[in-house]
């Protein structure tokens, strides 16, 4: 009963987040000295030109009358102009782009594989490898161990995608010619190749984040290895392997958790710097080609599609912490 | 001393260092079997850590010399493996505070089962039935209920029990029990005693018991030793320690801790019943309500509910209670530092309740309020600000509501200084520089700063040790007979209440259940709850403290 309170309460708090995102990236259309009729109205542009492609593609209405009618869409769908020349958006309709003439929806359905290959193997790379290393830093404090884990983390930290991205192509594709150093295959195609085009791009990506992860779990681990319940738990024989996974790690993941929920969020809403090296088609590399384009309809579209990642994963966050730790389900209503 | 022939544990010129500090120099005692040896001292003194190096816990900076046998095998030296078979198999432990000792994420079952089944084959399903039987040994009701709870949904009470069921699950031959009851409060801390008392002697299990509580002494222990310094000053048993201490230490010591009078539990009042009004009422509480967070259609917690109290001016109220009973809360509705619910709280003419509520017009009285009283909290660590001189800590007051500056504000803080017997030089040292008694000494002298009419002092001496208690307890008695400033006494201990305040009054579950002068109340109660309070309190004396346990006893059975 009070969970399902607190899930309520927490989903109604997505929404209004939802809408507010949607209206800030909507104000994009206000300000951006960019207008998509103008872009598409063909050559030579003449105001009558101009007026009709603007009456199709629905920027002749107030700005309100627009936002109403993109979250109209997203729930019935809608078309756009009439006739024989009408498109049809269908639900759920996030808008139309006008210079790939194609529905929002579907580019971005096109590159969720890509994007969400990426992002969840380089997430439990990473989390395994970062909280590994931190346990064991943190159980080897001040050795040579633990000073070698975290040379690591900084030089993690210091190097970022692109850096590690190129020089791994250089080393594993061009030198050592180990794995191929651009693309994408869809895993029905060849699991296999699927499997070998991102191998660097997981490595890269959780190099670098694993080092941040190895920091905080190193931290949270020394912290809890003065709890006094650490010390009842040695005081009733356990062995050390024991008192570490299970006493003190669970209580170490509940901040790990936290982190590592809206990080994969923001990832999973395009791994922009990733997909450029590695050219992949994925979110990123759709919305920086929006970008440059000015194809307002499609960035709005993407933004509004990784926000709602990066809520849902928070939500996601608030569900796993409920069930690793006891005391947040009494204290949350 | 001890009838066995062979002790359970000995431990024989026990060294103990760390880096450069000794921490333990030459410790000898035995405990033997069936009898419960208690390890007293101060803080610093060694006893917790003699008890760790015992189990083999501690860290990796440590070096341990001198020999510790069980049943008359080496533990010093002896390999892990076997170390672990003995910890939670053969010696058990119940730790301080059982809040954080058990890990908050796992049910209290789970953690017991954990031991049972670390030394024990057993299926799950024994090790779970097992442990709620040993629940129901340690004196828990329901115990599948509580095996299934987390920490945080039982009491403090609760959980100890719970730590001791776990503590003897697997049949232990030594029970070590650090400070076992110093974080509850004494009503359960009796029930608590009770227990071990009555484990040791049908399990025979014998007991280690570390503690500084010399009442808790009095009540459990058999055997008594006392250390300082890492040093055991003096071993006896309990009836003549405390009778005839021979060392120095332990006089002082036993001189320090604080009297209760003689209980008389009688139905009808001798004493005469309470003068009130007798002095001008310097604060005065009429049916004061203070509720936390209620909001909206959710109710709140009634911290305080119906309070009336008076205090005259040069007058020390004692106000007591045990956790949660809403003492504090009505420290710091008296404060002005949260809004009163309603009833009426008036301070010297100001109406606080109101002033509480109304945010600017209400601050600007409060300001003014405050600067005719002063505040002194638990614990002087966290109170003064580490980044802050003494000098200056001291000063921040009079800046603020005084014209003195430079060296006339030099003087006034030297002269705050050698009142509570600092010397002018402490003025430039930093907190973390002074000991707890000095830094609570740097807090009185700071919350008397501007004369004030009226002191709070909540639980101002409980992190303090006994012997450094009694000097500040003397010194405030002394300046409050000296400045003649009202005082509200806000503490869980009778004892230190019976020592300073004029009046007593008596707090259960936000409600004021009687109140009378400090006689009256400590010597003869009339409420139920204050006799079963009192009752609870040990003495430092075995004698009277037996009697207070029948007392106690008879009283717990009839609720």
């Amino acid at each position: 009963m009070r969970t399902a309170r607190f899930l309520a309460g927490r989903l109604a708090g997505m929404v209004v987040v939802l809408v507010v995102i949607s209206l800030v990236t909507y104000a994009l259309f206000l300000l951006l000295p960019s207008d998509p009729a103008q872009m598409s109205c063909g050559r030579p542009c003449t105001p009558e030109n101009l007026a009709i492609a603007s009456e199709f593609m629905g920027f002749d209405q107030p700005w309100w009358r627009q936002y109403l009618e993109f979250v109209a869409g997203i729930f019935q769908g809608r078309s756009f102009g009439s006739g024989p020349a009408a498109v049809h958006c269908s639900a759920p309709c996030f808008g139309y782009s006008f210079q790939l003439n194609q529905p929002v929806t579907q580019l971005i359905w096109a590159r969720i594989p890509v994007t969400f290959s990426i992002a969840v193997g380089a997430a439990v790379l990473w989390l395994v490898l970062g909280v590994a290393l931190g346990v064991l830093a943190a159980v080897r404090q001040g050795t040579l161990v633990d000073r070698s884990a975290m040379a690591f983390a900084v030089a993690g930290v210091s190097a970022p995608v692109y850096l590690l991205g190129l020089l791994g192509i250089l080393l594993f594709g061009f030198t050592l010619d180990m794995v191929p150093v651009s693309g994408y295959v869809p895993f029905s195609e060849s699991p296999l190749d699927w499997l070998w085009h991102l191998v660097l791009p997981w490595c890269v990506l959780a190099l670098f984040t694993s080092a941040v992860y190895a920091r905080l779990t190193r931290g949270q681990m020394i912290e809890a290895l003065e709890e006094d319940y650490v010390r009842t738990a040695r005081a009733k024989g356990l062995s050390e392997p024991k008192v570490i996974g299970r006493h003190a790690l669970r209580n170490v993941l509940i901040p790990v958790v936290t982190v590592f929920g809206s990080d994969v969020g923001q990832l999973l809403g395009g791994a922009i710097i990733t997909e450029r090296v590695f050219s992949m088609p994925g979110l990123g590399s759709l919305l920086l080609s929006a970008v440059g384009q000015g194809d307002l309809p499609l960035l709005l579209g993407v933004v509004l599609f990784a926000a709602f990642l990066v809520v849902l994963a928070n939500f996601a966050v608030d569900v796993v912490y409920g069930l690793l730790d006891p005391r947040v389900a009494q204290t949350q209503r | 001393m001890s009838t066995s022939s062979t002790p359970v544990l000995s431990v024989d010129t026990l060294t103990v260092d760390f880096e450069t500090v000794s921490a333990v120099r030459g410790a000898t005692f035995e405990v033997a079997h069936g009898q419960v040896t208690a390890l007293v001292g101060e803080s610093g003194s060694g006893k917790s850590v003699s008890a760790t190096a015992v189990l083999g816990l501690l860290p990796g900076n440590a070096r341990v010399g001198g020999s510790v046998r069980l049943n008359g095998e080496e533990l010093i030296g002896a390999n892990p493996a076997r170390l672990r078979q003995v910890r939670g198999g053969e010696i058990g432990t119940v730790f301080q505070e059982p809040m954080s000792a058990l890990n908050p994420v796992l049910t209290v079952g789970a953690q017991i089962a954990e031991a049972i089944r670390t030394h024990r084959t057993l299926t799950r399903r024994e090790a779970w039935e097992r442990t709620e039987h040993l629940m129901a040994t340690a004196g828990l009701s329901e115990p599948a209920r509580i095996a299934g709870s987390y920490p945080h949904e039982l009491s403090g009470g609760q959980l100890q029990r719970a730590m001791i069921a776990m503590a003897i699950s697997c049949d232990p031959v030594l029970l070590i029990a650090d400070e076992p009851t110093t974080a509850l409060d004494v009503t359960v801390q009796a029930g608590i005693l009770q227990l071990l008392r009555e484990l040791g002697e049908r399990l025979g299990t014998a007991i280690l018991l570390i503690t500084h509580d010399m009442g808790v002494v009095a009540d459990l222990a058999h055997d008594v030793v006392v250390m300082k310094d890492g040093e055991v000053v003096e071993k006896a048993p309990v009836l003549p320690l405390f009778a005839q201490p021979a060392h120095p230490y332990t006089k002082n010591l036993l001189q320090a801790v604080p009297r209760l009078p003689e209980l008389e539990l009688g139905e009808t009042a001798k004493a005469p019943m309470d003068d009130e009004g007798a002095r001008e009422a310097l604060v005065s509480f009429r049916n004061v309500v203070v509720e936390y967070g209620g909001r909206g259609r959710r109710d709140g917690v009634r911290a305080v509910q119906g309070v009336d109290l008076q205090i005259g001016a040069g007058e020390v109220l004692g106000l007591v209670g045990e956790s949660g009973s809403g003492k504090t809360t009505v420290g710091r509705a008296l404060a002005g530092l949260i809004p009163v619910t309603s009833g009426e709280l008036e301070v010297d003419g100001v109406d606080v309740a109101r002033a509480s509520r109304t945010t600017i017009r209400g601050t600007r009285l409060l300001r003014g309020l405050r600067s005719r009283m002063g505040i002194v909290f638990q614990d002087p660590a966290s109170s003064l600000n580490p980044r802050h001189s003494v000098g200056s800590g001291i000063a921040e007051p009079l800046t603020l509501h005084t014209a003195l500056r430079g060296p006339a504000l030099r003087k006034r803080i030297v002269e705050l200084l050698e009142s509570v017997h600092l010397a002018a030089d402490f003025a430039d040292r930093y907190p973390h520089e002074l000991s707890g008694g000095q830094r609570q000494r740097v807090a009185i002298a700071r919350a008397l700063a501007l004369d004030p009419a009226l002191l709070i002092a909540d639980e101002p001496t409980s992190a303090l040790d006994v012997s450094v208690q009694m000097a500040v307890l003397h010194l405030l008695k002394d300046l409050q007979s000296r400045l003649g400033f009202a005082c509200l006494f806000i503490s869980h201990d009778l004892a230190v209440i019976g020592q300073l305040a004029d009046r007593v009054a008596v707090m259960h579950h936000g409600k004021v259940v009687e109140q009378g002068s400090t006689a009256q109340v400590l010597g003869a109660p009339r409420n139920a709850y204050t006799q079963r309070l009192l009752a609870a309190a040990p003495v430092a004396d075995p004698i009277h403290q037996r009697r207070r346990r029948e007392a106690w006893q008879s009283l717990a059975r009839t609720p």
